[in-house]
């Protein structure tokens, strides 16, 4: 139908190289009832240094295009073909020892729950010192005395002490700040957080988000930050990339695709929440339906039977024809550039006051 | 802010409210809850209590939307289900339409049972999956037999419609259905009684984005045409915002500022309610004028709670007799009527940005501490 | 942890007195009395009511029970001699004092039961782990098939089978016997291998199974899933993480199996005509042999009991959860 080869290209600056860079990435999981197409032909870069935001909610398969990069899928029902070019290095058929050198030292994941994500038979020194014993191979007592600085990095009260705890004798917010420091301890060129503080608590999850951005400055590393949350990736993201139903439908800055937000779902996103500085009279405006069962996507378009805007595209082109997404700043919607810039002014503004 | 102003006298103050025809409906005052904590040797005896809930009053009034705000372990759920008498307060009172139920027996209770309902947060484990639609709906009306006109099926149909379901679904059973269409049934569930009051605990936080909203519509259609209070309990302070006229923010089992949306939003006079505010998350990409304080840690344990002002360790402002004294929940001067605030040292009215972020986290301080010296 | 026994230990004795309560005032449910045994053929009348009052059987049940319990703690005297602590009496059957008699027999049973333990725990948890670990492949269905097949086996089914298949068809090995393991450790291991086996087979498959669903569970958690993330080997997610977590199901299952092992304990005993604790009381309530079937039953009950305490001691040592709360 469309060719792939068009939605490469990417929104990087002359100059600078991509570091992460996903081209036309799809996973496919053989269940039961079918095969889930998880992740249905996505491409993205991402710099050295720089945020990238994903958002999505569950079933857009921003989740799996990141385990997919770290190679945690399950290999015995999941199909995944496209590239993933971690600083030029290719991973999607990387051996698993080659990924297992990679995981925790160049790149690290942050997981949702801090909770059921950290084991509960080992202290938390042991579980942050870990990857740093493997990757540079310092011994127990390195890693401890390297656990502590982490520890204190992320602001544990009592490091010294607290590193022989288990995780159940941590709170929340602070198993959280163990999982960063433990993702962080080798100084990885990549972090991926996948809903950081989805688990938190409103004040806990200001302070998580802060840390990650302050540590960033830091240690430098490039972040993808998945989550369903547009609120949190507009405090610490440089660019963002929509996606609903395994396929990326906008991406741009955080800044543009956040004023000026050209695809229909991102505005249904945007205009189904409301804001703490909204007109709490206006009512909210839903997304209607639901979200497309990945067994058996809708043709075209995926956001097509749920789209607002059907009629101004014009006859069955949204059922039949998939959108691409075009290169650099853009959305993959059939609608014109004119369409989409005087449908978000005269009906999607006012709605977001 | 003398000894003598207790805690109920706070009550006798009228609430300002959109509209509504300010009949109290609900009131509770001094309602507490303690689950106590068995342990010990060789015959296991009570060692403490989690002090969920201790002592709060609130009132809500023919029609109303109620917000009840705060995080993990402040008390707002155990709250809601005092009220519908799922759970038996410690002390305190309930009372509904000048009638005291806080003690009400079975037999008493059947009455205020159906005009008191309950719409919980998971739309997977709230519905009996053995049951179909017409059951779970149908259900309450068969035990407090009531026959409405035309009967059970045609009225469960109705509601069905109401809440934007099919009524063709009748027959299916939940499992059919996704996570918001089961917030829809439980909806349906709730009004299937025609109550006075629903007690909705967290009713969109398990749903999708996109799905969140409807509900949100919904609950809002119900409320406006059928007139029916609500006690709203959620940690999205947004959609408390957009839901309620009144709202009461909770930290560890208490009322720390309670008043009309507009003046605990815009002008908050508890540090707490500045400090969870100035948390949320905004789509925002300038005009970032809003105040940046960051707590420490997390919420202290519900088990031993600290003295006094339970938010003094949390707090930029707390001073020896925040330790030893509580704070009574008042009206502070320049405050609207019903704005009540519990704090010895409370903040400006304002949400707008300081001069100076509040920054409490220590590795956050550490950071922009030494990022600012090399600037 | 102290505490945790001395709490674990009082409440094991109450379990063990309700257990002798139980048992002997059920016993004289029965109607048959045991007095008959030593009779004879000629057995007048004034012959019974004698060997009532010289077994105590004359007396109201309550106050032999009483009497028994004393014994056990105090030592008891009868018209045999003395019996010092701890006593439980002489057998009605053939007046050998019945503590001496258990003790003898005790070694044989314990012997076929941990050696049962070891290997139904090296075969099934290994097989079980082998095949979660190539999940999916041909040992995977193989074990799991195998085990099916071995579940449904019966001790006193396969121990023939196996005695006429090794020892009487082809004399690969010995008669299965028994040698005290402190005189001689090889005649020890080799007279009782095929015991071991045999009562294993049906542990075996349950463990198999067990650690194999176990184990699949574990590699799905999180925090195995971070272990990965952190870049650990396989190897050393397989065995550090996920195994730490079966272990506690697996040591649950143990505690509560331990009750059929002894049963499947004293089947095998009899299937290679072994003289264990089994025999003992089977032989026992076949005559009607109050006190040594009551000696055998406290016994018995007393070791399950302990081995819960040590299971649920071990729950301590595997989780930080259950030690430090």
């Amino acid at each position: 139908m469309t060719t792939m080869t068009k939605t490469e290209g990417e929104p990087a600056l002359p100059g600078s190289d991509p570091f992460l860079s996903v081209r036309d990435l799809h996973v496919r999981f053989s269940t039961e009832d079918g095969i889930v197409k998880a992740v249905d032909g996505l491409s993205f870069d991402l710099e050295r240094g720089k945020t990238l935001g994903i958002v999505g909610e569950s079933g857009s398969g921003k989740s799996v295009t990141n385990l997919t990069v770290l190679g945690l899928h399950n290999p015995m029902s999941t199909t995944v073909t496209g590239e993933i070019l971690l600083d030029g290095q290719e991973l999607t058929g990387a051996s698993n020892r080659t990924l297992e050198k990679l995981r925790g030292n160049k790149m690290a994941m942050i997981f949702q729950d801090p909770l059921t994500a950290l084991s509960p038979y080992y202290t938390v020194g042991r579980q942050i010192a870990e990857p740093f014993m493997k990757h540079t191979g310092a011994s127990k007592r390195e890693g401890r005395a390297k656990a502590i600085e982490m520890l204190e990095k992320v602001g544990i009260p009592q490091p010294k002490t607290r590193v022989d705890d288990y995780p159940h004798q941590f709170s929340g917010g602070m198993r959280q700040r163990a999982m960063i420091a433990m993702s962080l301890i080798c100084n990885p060129d990549l972090l991926i957080a996948d809903e950081p503080t989805t688990a938190l608590d409103v004040t806990v999850q200001a302070q998580i988000l802060d840390l990650l951005k302050d540590l960033q400055q830091e240690f430098g590393s490039a972040i993808i930050l998945i989550t369903h949350d547009l609120g949190v990736v507009s405090k610490i993201a440089d660019d963002l990339l929509v996606m609903y139903a395994g396929r990326a439908v906008e991406r741009g800055s955080v800044r543009e695709v956040i004023k000026s937000p050209q695809h229909p779902y991102t505005w249904g996103l945007l205009s189904s929440m409301p804001r703490l500085s909204s007109d709490v009279n206006e009512p909210l405006s839903p997304i209607p339906g639901t979200p497309p069962s990945l067994l058996n996507p809708p043709t075209g378009c995926a956001f097509h039977p749920r789209c607002e805007f059907l009629d101004l595209v014009g006859g069955t082109r949204c059922a039949t024809d998939r959108p691409d997404l075009p290169a650099g700043r853009g959305s993959a919607c059939h609608l014109t550039a004119e369409q989409k810039q005087s449908v978000f002014i005269e009906k999607i503004q006012p709605r977001l006051g | 802010m003398s000894k003598d102003t207790t805690i109920t006298k706070a009550d006798a103050v009228p609430s300002p409210r959109d509209g509504a025809s300010g009949e109290t409906l609900l009131e509770v005052t001094g309602l507490t809850k303690h689950f106590p904590i068995h342990a010990g040797f060789p015959i296991k005896h009570k060692v403490g209590a989690v002090q969920a809930v201790d002592g709060i009053d609130l009132t809500i009034h023919t029609g109303e939307s109620f917000g009840l705000v705060g995080e993990s372990g402040c008390g707002k759920s155990t709250t809601g289900r005092l009220i519908t008498r799922l759970l038996e307060p410690t002390g305190g009172k309930i009372s509904y339409r000048g009638r005291d139920i806080t003690r009400a027996t079975r037999k008493e209770m059947m009455p205020v049972r159906s005009e008191i309902q309950m719409i919980f947060q998971d739309p997977y484990s709230s519905l009996n999956p053995r049951q179909t639609v017409g059951t779970i709906i149908g259900g309450p009306m068969e035990i407090n037999n009531i026959n409405p006109p035309g009967g059970r099926e045609q009225r469960v149909r109705e509601l069905l419609e109401t809440v934007g379901l099919n009524p063709e679904h009748y027959n299916r059973f939940p499992h059919e259905f996704s996570g918001g269409q089961r917030q829809r049934i439980g909806v349906a569930r709730a009004l299937a009684l025609e109550p006075k009051l629903i007690v909705a605990d967290e009713p969109v936080s398990a749903l999708d984005v996109s799905i969140q909203a409807q509900v949100v519509n919904l609950l809002q259609k119900v409320q406006a045409e059928m007139g029916i209070a609500f006690l709203f309990i959620a940690h999205d302070l947004a959609i408390v915002r957009h839901f309620t006229q009144r709202v009461a923010v909770m930290y560890l089992g208490k009322i720390v500022e309670v008043g009309d949306r507009d003046s605990i939003y815009n002008r908050p006079r508890h540090p707490y309610t500045h400090a969870l505010l100035s948390a949320v998350p905004e789509v925002d990409i300038d005009g970032e004028d809003r105040e940046r304080i960051r707590l420490a840690g997390d919420v202290p344990s519900p088990i031993n709670p600290p003295s006094g002002c339970r938010f003094r360790t949390r707090c930029w402002k707390a001073r020896d007799v925040c330790a030893s004294e509580e704070p009574p929940l008042i009206q502070l001067g320049g405050n609207r009527d019903g704005h009540l605030t519990a704090c010895h040292f409370p903040e400006e009215p304002t949400i707008a940005a300081r001069e100076e972020d509040i920054i409490l986290d220590p590795a956050l301080a550490a950071i922009e501490g030494a990022a600012e010296k090399t600037l | 942890m102290l505490r945790f026994l001395v709490r674990r230990t009082l409440g094991a004795l109450v379990i063990l007195l309700f257990i002798s309560a139980f048992t002997y005032f059920l016993f004289f449910a029965i109607p048959h009395d045991p007095a008959l045994l030593s009779c004879g053929k000629n057995c007048t009348p004034d012959n019974i009511a004698l060997i009532h009052r010289n077994l105590g059987l004359d007396e109201p049940i309550p106050v032999q029970y009483f009497h028994y319990m004393v014994g056990i703690f105090a030592g008891r005297h009868f018209s045999v001699g003395d019996c010092s602590a701890p006593c439980f009496g002489y057998s009605f059957a053939n007046s050998d004092p019945v503590w001496p008699t258990i003790l003898n027999r005790f070694p044989l049973t314990l012997s076929l039961a941990a050696g049962g333990i070891v290997v139904f725990l090296l075969v099934g948890l290994g097989a079980g782990m082998l095949a979660a670990w190539r999940r999916g492949t041909f040992i995977d269905k193989f074990f799991s098939s195998v085990s099916l097949v071995l579940s449904s086996m019966q001790i006193y089914f396969v121990g023939p089978i196996v005695l006429a298949l090794l020892v009487y068809n082809n004399q690969i090995m010995d008669q299965p016997k028994y040698v005290p393991i402190s005189e001689d450790p090889v005649g020890w291991f080799s007279g009782l291998l095929i015991p071991w086996c045999v009562l294993s087979i049906i542990f075996t498959a349950g463990y198999t199974r067990m650690s194999r669903s176990t184990m699949i569970d574990q590699l799905q958690e999180e925090h195995v899933r971070t272990a990965r993330a952190k870049g650990m080997s396989s190897r050393y997610v397989f065995f550090r993480y996920a195994w730490r977590g079966s272990l506690i199901p697996i040591v649950t299952m143990l505690g509560l199996d331990i009750g059929t092992l002894l049963g499947g304990a004293m089947i095998t005993e009899f299937t290679f005509s072994l003289a264990g604790i089994g025999r003992l009381a089977v032989d026992s309530v076949l005559r009607t042999d109050l006190p040594m079937l009551m000696g055998v039953m406290l016994f018995s009950a007393a070791l399950i009991v302990l081995f819960n305490i040590i299971v649920d001691a071990a729950y301590a040592f595997i989780d930080p959860r259950v030690r430090l709360s």
